[in-house]
């Protein structure tokens, strides 16, 4: 079997006296789209950002391209690493977020190049051909110039993609990023997270919209309660959802709210 | 028996006047600038600080938000050097004094915006890969800026018009100005009425040019 380009092994989190990550176990290939799906609260958001360190874990351990990523490796202690360590390494690992987090200061086409000039260490010309050639490929060449208070949030949401994506991440991570958009604006961007797949981009998506589960992801994870109880190609889990009372109860839910 | 203008006097020393401005707003620029490093530092030392931190810093803020301004001022400038065995202009000590004054309104406007900055915008910084400083520089001090500008418009005004505090140390700023012309000359309501205007103007020209500011940087733009 190749080596998966994420490893999640036994990934335990808390918050206070509530275990919301309980062992969870996760290998992702290269190239691959995973999708996750589960009631509100199972831990989705959480996992994501367990992976790309936004929250500290407290048990386990997550492998991105073969290294340890959160905390210190060796030695019988766990020592989580330093801020400063952690920012090259967040630099490979691309987030998407559900209420787009663009830099409110900055043009579209800035929200693009600050990481690409100061975490990369690009050349301004460069970074800008390079903001302006993503910006281009998620349809907003002509918003370079507009702040995120200027656009839709269909638009902006295509921004926090083309941000995350410029960077050249290993994986990418999108986390319900069509949740918070007015429904006629979802195709627009699920359009282009469905071209990123096609050329091969890592992902791992968070998402309620079980079509686009379906059609994007190979694989669907199911979460309930901190722990994956599902894993399996998409079709074969959404084809076999009446074996599990969960997943179907689950999935029933969503139906009535679409 | 009426009462007969002249402004002739006022216009003879109308340079006592008119330095007396730009020594007032010199006196709001410098200090403001202190006040706003006072500010800033011990906004984050408090945000980042332990408890320790976090009550020396309030009760500074508390302490000069209880004092009347003009109590300060004698306070600086004759309580502290007869206190700590030395001396200072009044200039200088005034500026002193309005600086800890600032800052610790200051203080609490920068908290403020410090705290308003949406947690997101800081992950978001994260998850590109920035380091703190980087985080510090590009994502955090620009938007609280922006959260905090009408509020800093605020202090800026009512700074410069404490400045006429001043005069009773004797910095010969544009209120000390108008008293000595009053004093040698006695046209009291000549010399207001020349002096009140330039206050007024001034303080519409603070207004208007940090109103543009602020437009200029506004997160929304129309
Ligand atoms: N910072 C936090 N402090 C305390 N509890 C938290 C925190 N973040 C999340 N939780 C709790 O952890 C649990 C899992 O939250 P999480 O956001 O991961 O769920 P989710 O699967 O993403 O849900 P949703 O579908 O609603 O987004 C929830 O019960 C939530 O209340
Ligand atoms: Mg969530």
């Amino acid at each position: 079997m190749p080596q998966s380009l994420v490893q999640i092994r036994g990934l335990k989190k808390s918050f206070g006296s509530l275990r919301v990550l309980d062992g969870i176990d996760l290998d992702v290939a290269k190239g691959e789209a995973v999708c996750v799906i589960g009631p509100s609260g199972s831990g989705k958001t959480t996992l994501l950002r367990c992976i790309n360190l936004l929250e500290p874990y407290d048990q386990g351990s997550i492998k991105v391209d073969g290294t340890e990523i959160g905390y210190e490796e060796g030695g019988s202690t766990r020592k989580r690493r330093s801020e400063r360590a952690l920012a090259p390494i967040r630099a490979d690992i691309g987030m998407v977020f559900q209420l787009f987090n663009l830099f409110p200061h900055l043009t579209a086409l800035e929200n693009v190049m600050l990481g690409l000039t100061k975490v990369r260490g690009i050349s301004k010309a460069e970074a800008k051909d390079r903001a302006g050639h993503w910006l281009n490929r998620v349809g907003l060449s002509d918003k370079l110039q507009s702040l995120p208070s200027q656009l839709s949030g269909g638009q902006q949401q295509r921004v926090g993609i083309a941000r995350a994506v410029a960077m050249g991440p290993k994986v990418l991570l999108l986390d319900e990023i069509t949740s918070a958009l007015d429904p006629e604006l979802v195709g627009e961007v699920l359009s282009v997270v469905q071209g990123l797949a096609r050329d091969g981009m890592t992902m791992i998506v968070v998402t309620h919209e079980m079509t686009f589960a379906r059609d994007v992801g190979s694989r669907i994870i199911f979460m309930d309660e901190g722990r994956v109880v599902i894993d399996g190609p998409s079709r074969d889990v959404l084809a076999n959802a009446s074996q599990n009372e969960r997943l179907k109860s689950f999935l029933a839910r969503i139906e009535m709210k679409h | 028996m009426t009462y007969h203008f002249n402004f002739n006097f006022v216009w003879r020393y109308a340079d006592k006047l008119y330095w007396g401005l730009v020594l007032s707003l010199e006196i709001a620029l410098i200090s403001i600038l202190i006040g706003m490093v006072i500010g800033l530092s011990l906004a984050l030392a408090y945000t980042g600080g332990n408890r320790w931190i976090r009550s020396a810093i309030a009760a500074y803020v508390e302490f000069i938000r209880n004092v009347p301004l003009l109590l300060l001022v004698y306070l600086v400038f004759y309580g502290i050097p007869s206190a700590g065995g030395f001396a200072y202009d009044a200039l200088t000590s005034f500026i002193a004094t309005l600086a800890l004054y600032s800052g610790a309104y200051l203080v609490e406007v920068f908290r403020a915006g410090l705290d308003a900055i949406p947690k997101g915008l800081i992950d978001a910084g994260k998850a590109v890969g920035l380091t703190p400083w980087q985080r510090f520089i590009h994502v955090r001090m620009p938007t609280m800026f922006r959260i905090v500008l009408p509020s800093l418009s605020n202090v800026y005004v009512s700074l410069f018009k404490d400045t006429s505090l001043a005069y009773v140390i004797a910095v010969p700023e544009l209120t000390y100005g108008a008293n000595w012309i009053k004093t040698n000359t006695f046209r009291v309501i000549e010399v207001w009425i020349v002096v009140w205007p330039m206050y007024l103007a001034t303080c519409y020209a603070l207004i208007y040019a940090l109103r543009l500011l602020e437009r200029r940087f506004s997160l929304v733009r129309r």
